[in-house]
């Protein structure tokens, strides 16, 4: 089993270089992709059945001891990720195969599609901050590339933004981690979750806020949100789609391992923590509201799902964060399900703006349907996945006494139900008010090429599984919070036969 | 570390701080490096041992700690890379607008003027 452990990040690279060899054939271009994305769903798979029956899943690179070597991890928390990323990868790769846009005219798509998976990955297994800084410039670097695809002037616009104030993060990273070495001699986290005792309590709480600002402008926490619903709805709407399913999560994956393994939880930093989601919950919210593209909407939206799952962190008990973890993993389908269907509607309708779309539940029943299962589930209804995220975060915040957050959480979802009808109302009944700017493209009945339409439904499909499994998963998000709570279990897991 | 070094830490960051806020991509980018430069000299102070080069088989007492050392020459590629790619996206701004300037979000400057519309309005229908 610690063999598999690396696969994740060897996998997509070994595809990757082989998708620039034979990047003259788009056949095979597209059956390695396909085929590397697949190994890794399920060797991910694989990662999270052992983590699950044994708890720490490790593997030492080189056969080098721990804090010498690299050494990589798997353990409940990264295998949940690992599989909702490969998922999501996979079915992302399918539908812009299935649209021919960027992925067609664009030799470079595949294998800078891949570097960008395998940086992810990297990202979930590392059990070092350094490995952390190269797998996140690694995932940025891709989308650096991925999110100008094209060169048409918005997004070399948007892309400057977003490269920009990627790079602030990643030096502001880069200061966070020599600041850390000088301190505690040391970057391997378990190790740091020892060392870090030592160091005095001022010191420690400042690392911990500069970690957080860090992690905060990748994932796109209140007040350093800005970049987002500029820069992602420029990009080819499948890589659209999976920045905001995706990306920001690997952030918020970056936050809950480091505030819960390298420091002692300190109270106010919960309250910061709880403060800041119930902002970043309010602030995005609002901000949709005053939108008129579909794609910003959801963008908005973005930010404010990710105020859900700090909540969930800030508790700091189990059962808050089993409802952050259970949260991402239901929004990484939901977003990404959402963005999907954008595209569709995009493509049949000429435009995703509300005001140049109209009627659409009769021209294109399919893509209503599409639309609607991962839309009330955002909002949080019952029987979808959202209402149970929803209800595992709000009941933990009601066993914390947390009630102002609880009563915000809950007007946000009533908010978000209302940006949702928002949308239903303006692309699917009525008619549109303005001329679209692209000619609309009606095909056949699904109302899109079929390998868009499987991909979506594939997702919307995988978000009523999630409530479907809800028991199950979320046992599983429970141990994964227990193990969370409990750092010392990974620092000897990680550290085992270290001297 | 030295106060000479954690000195010219500070003036690279502050510098490359105060060139970041400007509107032109090219001062930002030469922001964005002496940021980089700031950052990777903080790595290479994180080592206040001060020995000989770590090389395996000199025969010297005090080594230098080689971790910091590696890890700033890792951050020197990637930061060089990224530079390269802003730089190549800053020509194309180039090619394709004669100019650099970071410019606001589209989005945002129709709903502003959309606001400013619906003012305008109103206080048409306030003035007879």
């Amino acid at each position: 089993m610690t063999r598999l452990v690396p696969l994740p990040i060897v996998l997509p690279i070994l595809g990757a270089a082989l998708s620039i060899v034979t990047g003259r054939w788009r056949i095979t271009q597209r059956a390695i992709s396909i085929a590397t994305l697949t190994a890794l769903l399920a060797v991910s798979t694989a990662l999270l059945a052992g983590a699950d029956d044994t708890g720490f899943v490790v593997h030492r690179a080189g056969g080098w001891p721990a804090t010498v070597g690299i050494t990589l991890v798997v353990d409940r928390l990264a295998g949940l990720m690992l599989v909702v990323s490969s998922l999501v990868l996979l079915a992302v790769m399918v539908y812009a195969i299935g649209q021919a846009g960027e992925e067609s005219r664009r030799v470079a798509f595949h294998p800078v599609y891949l570097v960008l998976a395998a940086g992810v990955s990297a990202a979930f297994v590392t059990a070092d901050l350094f490995n952390l800084f190269v797998a996140f410039e690694m995932m940025l670097a891709a989308s650096y590339v991925l999110i100008t695809l094209g060169g048409r002037p918005d997004q070399v616009r948007s892309g400057m933004t977003y490269v920009v104030i990627s790079l602030v993060a990643s030096t502001l990273f880069l200061t966070a981690l020599a600041l850390l070495y000088a301190a505690t001699g040391t970057v391997d986290m378990a190790d740091l979750s020892r060392r870090l005792v030592e160091v005095p309590a001022e010191l420690r709480a400042a690392f911990a806020v500069l970690l957080l600002v860090v992690f905060g402008i990748k994932a796109g926490l209140f007040p350093l949100f800005f970049w987002l619903p500029d820069s992602y709805p420029t990009a080819p709407g499948p890589v659209t789609a999976i920045f905001a399913g995706l990306l920001t999560k690997v952030g918020v994956y970056a936050i809950i391992r480091t505030q819960t393994l390298l420091f002692d939880r300190p109270p106010w930093l919960g309250d910061v923590l709880i403060v800041v989601a119930v902002l970043t919950m309010t602030v995005g919210v609002l901000g949709a509201i005053a939108q008129d593209d579909m794609k910003r909407i959801l963008a908005f939206h973005i930010i404010s799902q990710i105020g859900y799952m700090i909540f969930g962190l800030g508790l700091f008990t189990v059962a808050g964060l089993a409802g952050a973890v259970f949260y991402v993993v239901h929004h990484i389908i939901v977003k990404t399900a959402l963005f999907l269907v954008s595209g569709l509607v995009a493509r049949r309708a000429g435009s995703s703006r509300l005001s140049e779309v109209g009627g659409l539940v009769r021209s294109a029943p399919v893509i209503a349907v599409l639309f609607a299962v991962p839309a009330l589930s955002l909002a949080g209804l019952p029987p979808f996945s959202g209402f149970v995220a929803k209800f595992a975060l709000v009941d933990a915040g009601l066993e914390a006494r947390a009630w102002v957050a609880v009563g915000a959480g809950l007007a946000v979802g009533l908010l978000t139900m209302f940006s949702m009808t928002k949308i239903w109302a303006g692309a699917f009944w009525g008619d549109p008010e303005e001329e679209p700017t692209a000619a609309p493209r009606p095909a056949g009945r699904l109302g899109a090429p079929l390998w868009m339409v499987v991909p979506t439904a594939a997702l919307a499909l995988a978000s009523l599984a999630v409530s479907l499994g809800a028991g199950p998963l979320h046992d599983v998000s429970r141990r994964a919070g227990a193990d969370l709570l409990e750092p010392s279990r990974y620092v000897e897991a990680v550290l085992e036969g270290a001297p | 570390m030295t106060v000479l070094l954690a000195l010219t830490a500070a003036v690279l960051f502050g510098c490359g701080t105060w060139l970041l806020l400007q509107r032109r991509l090219s001062r930002i980018i030469i922001g964005v490096g002496l940021l980089g430069h700031g950052a990777n000299l903080l790595l290479i102070g994180a080592d206040d041992s001060g020995g000989a080069a770590p090389i395996i088989g000199a025969e010297s007492g005090a080594y230098a700690d080689p971790l910091p050392q590696a890890l700033a020459l890792t951050a020197i590629v990637i930061t060089f890379g990224v530079t390269a790619f802003l730089l190549s996206l800053g020509f194309r701004s180039w090619q394709l607008t004669r100019d650099d300037r970071v410019e606001d979000d589209l989005e945002d400057r129709l709903i502003a003027r959309a606001d400013r519309r619906e003012n305008d309005r109103e206080e048409r229908r306030v003035e007879p």
